[in-house]
């Protein structure tokens, strides 16, 4: 400096103070218009505006959201979008609409000020500069707008942010929430900003009391959004050492060999801490001694002599004497080394007070849960229970009551199923074509079982194995003849609207209309049944033939008419049951052939002749399938098997079902 | 029932005691020395090696129709389940034919390595060839014996035999009978082909088991010869079946299950043991059945659950019973007959019907002829196509008192019979 003339420091001065003065007459000119409070604040921010890099935007976006201004929410949204500009020749910020081009064709845009949404004018687009927010602080910004939807006025919008909060939840959510709560008028959207509170408190708070009294609070609760806020405190890391540390959050320890770690992960941890030596696999091993071949031995040992693992690990070994190859551990020393040291899991994720009030919730809530699935279960069950019965109860009348086996029942579901879908072809609306079908599958089978009784069956009463072989005839040519005509691939026999859909009552227990439908559809026909049999005339001839067919015809009955008329109701019973059953399942040409068997089955562990049996027998059958599914929920083709195993060590113990007859009308 | 016991006795040690058996056995030496003869394999070529297996196939059809007659025709038992029976003889020597071919191209693969294979290498091998297909690569414990021929030849009789015996045991000693009895067969054999299709049974699933015509250590044999063996073997396995069924239900043994059929209650009270001779019937059919399959898939080459499901044993049934049931030859005509009928229509040989509206494709429509034919014979030929003999063997004899009132109407009295 001592160079420098007075001169130059003055004239260095001036122009500082020159710019200076510029600088502020330039802010003076700017504020002079009038800018609106919300374009002063993007002002006062301008720099990092302009820069928008993710790590610095942070006070620019609190400013505005805490700025209690009116017009922030739609700034920040508008930013969010893309749709704020900044005019290049004073720097002010404006919302932008495409306005066409002007008279020399260059594109221009319509200003729209920030402050009070009106227009200012058009400006040519290459004077202005978009601000194109990154999706980092787009993340930011959306994380600022939420306290806003969550006081907006519309209330599918505060919904809306809660959805947003419980997809993605962030830390800065829990203090935009917890002001949002007391001004919240609508009674359920407050509750369930509540919850949301308190799921936010369980991963963000800081204060430790508040944390366990959240995670406290959701004691039994079944929601999968608590299970998915508290596994991730429990998460556990394994690690390993020579012996156990004292240290609380140490979870369980592990057995080598065990199903929560294998041997080979084990001894892999041991590697990765080095612990021990690398384990060497056969493969590589082979590939270490074919590499050591000298003069047609490894280490001195012939080729020939090296087709057993212990000859390799011999030779290995002396490989390894003499430097060859890398030290490494055999399958034979994993034990010893395995058994040398101790493998635990310890938590990582929050301290050990907060763990353990999340443990115990957890374990309260998978109680709940164990409870809601065996209710949910439980309708299941019934529900396939009463599928089962409506496809039996047609048999349990042609099997139970008259003693003839009808192996093309199932063809007859098959039929009624496509009796539903031929309807539809005619009648578009679903509920009509329904309540059309109904009656008119229950037609179609009727008949065709009085044809079939007429034709065959009757010739063949006391020959009851030929009938099942004769019905077996016209089972696989109905089946057939259905492939013929509908070709072999499913056709739809859609549900009418207000069967769609499930019955929710709790984030475990659900059960779809169409099954209530069918249950119900159940127990109708058990009414009809009853009434039909024990209150009618045709049921009391029915019984009589039943019991004493030649008796009966003594007294009058015609026994030929009545056998006809009971084999067409056992038919027509079943042609409904197939619309119930097209319904949820695909109607194919083997609809009826998926249930023949179940069937059969309902009605023999049921006990024949009596459709209480029948009833027992189709809940058993759907418990027990349900339940051993249960256990092995991937695997429905062994549950089937299992299934159908006790159904035969069951008829072991009660051979003619759960409800024998007795006395005369057993042996008949 | 009447040739029996109103024949004079003849000297037990003859097998033959009836002319039936020597026109079949006649038969099926002219059957198989034409076929021989014919066959590709010697060098004629009139007869196709594919054909030659098709006839081979049918004649272990036949072997196991044949049992099916036993435990149906002649003891009242209609099992609908005695192609589980079938499918697990084939299993059990398609696990062998497997293994040893794939085991035989392993080492064959493995003989160029630098160093000699393990033995641990070997089946692991082995295991990644035959169950990669099912995301598996070790050997399941039930594959343990699949190394050894004579172990799994033994399988195919003692396993069918014993699941038989068990099952047979629990179902006739609590007194199943009748439709009963036929719909817990069915479920055992639905239980089985559905505990097969799951990949966890070690048998791989619904891929089952296939290369099973290529026999190990033979690949220079061709096709044509190997097919006319297994048609040999089959055909001296139909005649020894033949001739040991013939065995069983001649003499008093014979009498009594054809008792049980006719009225078990009635031979119960004369003192027989009639869970006894039903489980004796119920197992050796199983047996015969197993040794057919066995016969059978390799010529088949694949086996899979669909092949035991409870379709085939009916099918079975309706073999028999058109062929005419409580007759031995019955069964063999009605097994040969449908199964060569049906491969002719369903493979496409059969000529289309122009309608004129309508084409009747018999590829299509086959299983309806099927159907309507079976229930039309069940109602007015419930002797089915063996009653033909009937009518020949009536002329040169007129029909007696007390002749044969058929299989379910036998235990009808003559005077109670002509009144119904």
């Amino acid at each position: 400096m001592p160079r420098q003339t007075y001169w130059e420091a003055a004239v260095t001065f001036g122009l500082k103070t020159l710019l200076v003065a510029v600088t502020m007459l330039f802010a003076n000119l700017a504020s002079a218009q009038d800018l609106s409070p919300l374009q002063t604040l993007l002002q006062e921010h301008r720099e990092i505006l302009e820069k928008s890099s993710r790590r610095t935007i942070g006070p620019a976006i609190d400013a505005i959201a805490d700025s209690g201004l009116d017009a922030a929410p739609e700034l920040l949204s508008r930013w969010q979008n893309k749709e704020l500009w900044q005019r290049e020749e004073d720097g002010l910020f404006f919302y932008t609409e495409d306005a066409g081009k002007d008279a020399e064709g260059a594109a221009q845009l319509r200003l729209i000020d920030i402050g009070d949404g009106s227009e200012t004018g058009l400006a040519p687009k290459s004077a202005m500069d978009q601000l194109k927010p990154n999706s980092g602080i787009r993340g930011m910004i959306g994380a600022a707008l939420v306290r806003f939807q969550l006081s907006s006025p519309d209330a599918a919008e505060r919904i809306e942010a809660l959805d947003a909060i419980s997809r993605d939840p962030e830390a800065s959510h829990l203090a935009a929430l917890s002001r949002a709560i007391d001004n919240e008028p609508d009674a359920a959207i407050k509750a369930r900003k509540e919850r949301q509170h308190r799921l936010l408190q369980i991963r963000f708070a800081e204060d430790t009391a508040t944390r366990i009294d959240a995670i406290e609070s959701f004691a039994g609760d079944l929601g999968v959004d608590v299970r998915a806020a508290l596994n991730p405190l429990v998460v556990t890391r394994r690690a390993v050492a020579e012996t156990l540390p004292e240290d609380p959050d140490i979870a369980a320890t592990l057995t080598p060999g065990s199903a929560q770690l294998t041997r080979f992960e084990a001894y892999d941890m041991l590697v990765k801490e080095g612990l021990a030596p690398p384990l060497i696999d056969p493969a590589a091993q082979k590939a270490a001694l074919e590499a050591n071949i000298d003069g047609g031995a490894v280490a001195g040992i012939p080729l020939e002599e090296l087709d057993s693992s212990a000859a390799r690990d011999r030779a290995y070994a002396v490989l390894v004497t003499q430097g060859a190859v890398e030290p490494a551990a055999t399958l034979a020393q994993i034990d010893a080394i395995l058994g040398a040291h101790v493998f635990y899991e310890r938590y990582t994720a929050a301290e050990p007070r907060v763990v353990a009030s999340a443990l115990a919730t957890l374990v309260s809530i998978d109680r709940s849960v164990a409870i809601n699935q065996v209710i949910d279960l439980v309708l299941d069950a019934l529900s396939l229970g009463s599928i089962y019965f409506l496809a039996a109860i047609g048999l349990a009348i042609t099997f139970g009551v008259m003693g003839v086996i009808n192996m093309a029942h199932g063809e007859f579901i098959m039929m009624g199923a496509y009796t539903g879908y031929v309807v539809q072809l005619f009648i578009p609306d679903y509920t009509l074509s329904i309540i059309v079908a109904l009656p008119l599958a229950f037609a179609v089978t009727f008949a065709a079982g009085v044809a079939m009784e007429r034709l065959v069956v009757r010739w063949l009463y006391h020959r009851p194995l030929e009938t099942l072989l004769a019905t077996f005839g016209i089972s696989i040519a109905l089946q057939q003849l259905a492939k013929n005509i509908f070709g072999t691939q499913a056709r739809p026999l859609t549900s009418p609207d207000w069967l769609g859909g499930a019955l929710v009552i709790n984030d475990v227990v659900s059960i779809s209309y169409i099954r209530i439908a069918i249950f119900v559809l159940a127990l109708l026909f058990l009414g009809l049944f009853l009434l039909v049999m024990n209150r009618t005339r045709l049921g009391l001839e029915v019984r009589a033939v039943t019991q004493n067919p030649r008796m009966a015809a003594s007294m009058g009955i015609n026994p030929d008419r009545i056998n006809m008329l009971t084999f067409g109701l056992g038919s027509g019973i079943a042609g409904i049951a197939g619309v119930a059953i097209g319904l949820y399942a695909k109607v194919t040409s083997e609809l009826g052939q998926d249930y023949i068997v179940q069937s059969f089955m309902t009605v023999v562990v049921g006990g024949v002749g009596n459709i209480w049996g029948t009833l027992l027998g189709a809940g058993l059958i759907g418990f027990l399938q349900k339940g051993i599914e249960w256990f092995n929920p991937s695997n429905t083709l062994a549950a089937q098997t299992y299934m159908i195993l006790f159904i035969i060590l069951f008829i072991q113990f009660r051979p003619k079902g759960i409800i024998a007859l007795k006395g005369r009308a057993a042996e008949a | 029932m009447s040739d029996a016991t109103l024949a004079p006795r003849r000297p037990r040690f003859m097998l033959v005691d009836k002319p039936s058996v020597l026109i079949f056995l006649a038969a099926l030496g002219i059957l198989t020395l034409v076929v021989t003869l014919l066959s590709d394999g010697m060098g004629t070529g009139a007869i196709s090696t594919s054909f030659v297996k098709t006839l081979g196939k049918t004649l272990c059809l036949c072997l196991v129709a044949i049992a099916m007659d036993l435990v149906w025709g002649y003891c009242g038992i209609l099992s609908l389940g005695h192609f589980a029976f079938f499918g697990i003889g084939g299993y059990a020597i398609g696990m062998w034919l497997m293994y040893e071919r794939t085991r035989l191209i392993v080492e064959e693969s493995l003989a160029g390595a630098v160093l000699p294979p393990t033995p641990q290498e070997v089946s692991d091998a082995i295991a990644v060839q035959i169950f990669g297909v099912v995301g598996a690569s070790e050997f399941p414990p039930i594959w343990a014996l699949a190394h050894s021929l004579p172990l799994q030849l033994a399988a195919v009789v003692v396993v069918p035999g014993l699941l038989a015996l068990v099952f047979g045991w629990l179902a006739f000693r609590s007194r199943v009978t009748g439709v009963y009895l036929s719909i817990l067969t069915q479920a055992m054999t639905l239980a089985l082909s559905l505990y097969l299709f799951q990949n966890e049974s070690g048998l791989r699933g619904n891929n089952g088991l296939s290369g099973l015509q290529n026999l190990p250590g033979l690949d220079d044999v061709p096709q044509a010869t190997l097919s006319l063996w297994f048609f040999w073997a089959s055909a001296l396995a139909l005649a020894l079946g033949y001739l040991l069924a013939n065995w069983v239900v001649s003499g008093k043994f014979g009498n009594v299950i054809r008792g049980i059929r006719d009225d078990e209650a009635r031979v119960r009270f004369l003192g027989y043991s009639v869970e006894g001779y039903k489980l004796f019937i119920f197992t050796l059919t199983a047996v015969i059945a197993g040794i057919a399959g066995a016969l059978y898939y390799p010529q088949a080459g694949i086996i899979n659950p669909a092949e035991i499901a409870p379709i085939a044993s009916i099918y079975l049934a309706v073999w028999v019973a058109i062929g005419g049931r409580g007759r031995l030859y019955g069964a063999v005509i009605g097994a040969g007959f449908v199964s060569l009928v049906s491969t002719w229509f369903t493979g496409g040989q059969a000529p289309d019907v122009n309608l004129g509206v309508y084409t009747i494709k018999w590829v299509d429509w086959w299983t309806v002829l099927l159907g309507l034919s079976f229930v039309l014979v069940t109602l007015f030929a419930p002797k089915g196509i063996g009653g033909l003999v009937d009518l020949i063997t009536e002329r040169r004899a007129p029909d007696r008192h007390g002749a044969d009132l058929g299989p379910d109407q036998g235990s009808f009295r003559e005077d109670e019979a002509s009144k119904e």
